[in-house]
């Protein structure tokens, strides 16, 4: 049944299972995310730049992880990328296909191979539907109408996500679960239509801390197992080096800098990033005697961003008459290693 | 299944809403009696009525239950024919083909009240010669009166109380008084007394029967009103009507309400910006002038009065607390996620956001019943009720207009609105527990 469903599906979208590792699954290419601002009602008082000039490409299987500080337009790019924004330029390809040429029924096959695991799980939940209803609602609305079919799939997905005995959780409703139990049932339903990418957005930000680095391993082995490609979206390093491949650093709107984990953690190049490393808190004890160099300011406001390198106001390797002027491009530090800033021309 | 039988078990905690609940109850076994016992059309053509089909009741009665709290005890209305007990019919064949018939009604009067009147509803059998009767009154002291003689139509009806001639026997005095007053003059006399009909007939074959109705001042369990009707008709029916108008209006009032505040807050843009401008003109528009305005100049039936309730209804007050509530749900991340799992926007809609609002839509349904309860009897009150249904808001227009309070016939006003503040007071307590049980945060109030 399942094998039928899926030449069915091969045939109206013509893309084969490739699904190589190395291959490129997602592929974002100068995205904007611009989002009007109304005077009155109905007037024009510019925009907020929420994603500016973002590319990058995502691989089959691979784990990517986006960080930077709240308001930094994460969350912004991961909603493009869901399809719940309409970028105001630019292309999101997946496999191939451009997201804004999809008609209907690409929708409903890109639906398909994307999942979603949001942050607050309480809150992602419906609360008055049981936990089988919630992890059948994608399936009715992708049309497996047949009952025992989709329970047999929550089952399995239950499974998968340890939520076992399935019987214990079937008929509860999220109230009843613990925050770790409803993250898990988040991820189960995003996992339930066997997607091809993942789109975590600080899956564990509001979890105990003794049930994040479980769930956390829990995604990545689930992102191990299903070949599957993930984007883990957070503002905190000390999660990330467990979790992906490689990390993208992101500042008022724009990727400053993307590198492998162990790479940019020894080695960060872009100041933001270097800063972002000093204020990531280690449990160690001599930091309580030594002082940290934070960069002053506030991040910018997005509807005016600074001219030329957005970071250059706060940054303390400012290169006057460059940095401040023109905005930097991307310079390749080492294979796989790139940083949009000056200094590194 | 389980989480009803919790809200329930939660619900009767509170003594209001069991007794809400149980004059609701009560309300609903009413309209299913009445409308077992008095199917639709039958009551339709009582409550259209007239002389014939109430020929039986006296006009204006109080219940005759009256009695059993008041000093002066009313005298009751009854019917009698030849088959009742009490009645006799002897039949006498004599010479040349004539027979005396004599009927004889006998009764037991104990009131301290005069009756209305008394009739004799003749049914004689002849072809050319008229049967000929007497009428005599018996009195419990032993005297004889007698009433009227003359020859019977085949149908006809004496009304003792219109005869002058009696008035003339009974030196003056209204014959309702005379056959019944005791020796002081005042008060009637109590005991057993007989109506004696001597008739004789001259055919062969040729037969008298008459029906005794007498006309006390006090009939059945609601009374009687000016066209002799049956206040049983209306205040039983009343029940049914004021049920599904309130239900019907408050129901379809609030779930069209809900689900179109949903399009608004969902679809946002012009979509909303059009229904919160129908709203707001809606809000100033004159709710009531405007039924009064359907009610006089195109149709007073009960449904279209219904229908142009409910629409009116929808865009109000209501439509804007549905869209503020829903543009909160709208953005909660249960939403953003079935968006993301690809729900298209009506199940999003009817699947994910109004069912999150049902806790909020029940304790209004059942609140905002007694105001619609009360809308339709205010129509009715003022002239502009159904034409043909029995509604307890007819029975208030009707006793007002005939000035029930100002002859002092409260029962006539009394009955229908008590019935009436019964049922809106039933729901609305009904609809308070129900709001507390479902809205946890109004239990501290």
């Amino acid at each position: 049944m399942v094998m039928i469903a899926k030449s069915a599906e091969e045939k109206i979208t013509g893309v084969s299972e490739a699904n190589v590792k190395g291959d490129v699954l997602l592929s974002v290419r100068d995205l904007r995310v611009w989002f009007e601002l109304r005077r009155f009602g109905f007037g024009h008082a510019g925009y907020v730049r929420a994603v500016d000039n973002v590319s990058f490409d995502l691989h089959y299987g691979e784990a990517v992880a986006v960080v930077g500080e709240s308001g930094c337009g994460k969350s912004s790019l991961m909603k493009s990328i869901l399809g719940l924004n309409k970028p105001t330029k630019g292309n999101i390809l997946f496999e191939g296909k451009d997201i804004n040429t999809f008609d209907t029924q690409n929708w409903h096959w890109y639906r398909r191979k994307v999942g979603y695991v949001q942050q607050d799980p309480y809150g992602a939940l419906a609360p008055f539907m049981t936990v089988q209803r919630i992890l059948e609602e994608p399936l009715i609305v992708h049309g497996v109408k047949n009952a025992d079919e989709r329970e047999q799939r929550v089952r399995k997905v239950m499974d998968e996500v340890k939520l076992s005995p399935a019987d214990d959780f079937l008929s509860k409703y999220p109230h009843m679960l613990s925050g770790g139990q409803q993250q898990r049932v988040v991820i189960a339903r995003a996992m339930v239509m066997e997607p091809k990418l993942i789109v975590a957005d600080e899956p564990v930000s509001m979890l105990d801390a003794s049930v994040r680095v479980e769930i956390l391993k829990l995604l990545r082995g689930l992102q191990e197992s299903h070949n599957l490609a993930m984007i883990y979206i957070t503002h905190d390093l000390s999660t990330v080096r467990y979790f992906s491949e490689r990390i993208f650093v992101m500042y008022a709107g724009n990727i400053v800098e993307k590198s492998p984990v162990k790479e940019l953690l020894n080695n960060p190049s872009h100041p933001y990033t270097a800063a972002l490393l000093t204020a990531t808190s280690d449990p160690d004890s001599r930091n309580a005697e030594t002082f940290k160099e934070i960069p002053p300011g506030e991040p910018p406001s997005l509807v005016s961003p600074p001219t030329g390198c957005r970071f250059h106001p706060r940054c303390s390797r400012k290169i006057d008459n460059l940095c401040d002027v023109e905005e930097p491009p991307e310079f390749e530090i080492s294979a796989g290693h790139h940083a949009a800033c000056w200094l590194y021309k | 299944m389980n989480s009803v039988k919790k809200a329930f078990q939660e619900l009767v905690r509170y003594p209001s809403a069991i007794a809400g609940l149980v004059s609701v109850f009560l309300l609903f076994a009413l309209a299913a009696y009445a409308m077992i016992a008095i199917p639709y059309s039958q009551a339709l053509l009582l409550w259209r009525g007239g002389e014939d089909v109430w020929y039986q009741n006296p006009k204006f009665a109080a219940p005759s239950w009256f009695n059993y709290f008041a000093k002066v005890k009313q005298p009751v209305s009854f019917v009698m024919d030849e088959t009742s007990a009490g009645a006799e019919k002897v039949v006498e064949v004599g010479e040349q083909n004539t027979s005396r018939i004599n009927i004889t009604y006998t009764f037991d009067f104990s009131y301290d009240a005069f009756p209305q009147e008394i009739l004799l509803y003749f049914d004689a059998n002849y072809k050319e010669k008229q049967p000929f009767v007497s009428i005599y009154w018996l009195t419990p002291d032993e005297r004889k009166i007698r009433i009227s003689d003359f020859g019977v139509d085949s149908r006809q009806t004496f009304r003792i109380s219109q005869d002058e001639k009696l008035v003339r026997r009974l030196s003056g005095l209204e014959p309702m008084q005379g056959l019944f007053v005791g020796e002081d003059g005042k008060t009637p006399l109590k005991g057993i007394y007989k109506l004696v009909i001597e008739g004789i007939t001259f055919e062969e074959g040729s037969d008298i029967n008459a029906e005794f109705v007498f006309h006390g001042t006090v009939y059945g369990l609601f009374g009687t009103d000016h066209q002799r009707r049956d206040l049983v008709v209306p205040m039983l029916w009343g029940a049914p009507v004021a049920l599904a108008f309130g239900l019907i209006a408050s129901l379809g009032t609030s779930v069209l309400t809900m689900i179109i505040a949903a399009l608004g807050a969902w679809y946002g843009g012009w979509v909303d910006a059009l229904i919160q401008r129908i709203t707001e003109v809606n809000l100033v528009l004159p709710f009531f002038s405007i039924l009064i305005m359907v009610g006089t100049f195109y149709s007073r039936s009960t449904w279209v009065i219904l229908g142009t309730t409910v629409l009116l209804s929808i865009f109000t007050g209501g439509i804007k607390v549905y869209r503020s509530i829903f543009m909160q749900v709208k953005e909660s991340t249960y939403i953003e996620a079935a968006r993301a799992y690809g729900t298209s926007a009506s199940r999003i809609i009817f699947v994910y956001m109004i069912p999150r609002m049902i806790p909020l839509l029940i304790p209004g349904v059942v609140s905002s019943v007694p105001a619609f309860v009360f809308l339709e009897a205010t129509l009715a009150v003022l002239g502009l009720g159904d034409p043909v249904l029995p509604t307890w808001g007819r029975l208030i227009n009707d006793a007002f207009t005939n000035g029930a309070l100002y002859k002092g016939l409260y029962y006539w006003i009394m009955a229908p609105s008590i019935l009436l503040m019964l049922s809106g007071l039933g729901f609305a307590m009904l609809g308070f527990a129900l709001d507390r049980v479902f809205n946890p945060k109004l239990r501290d109030i």
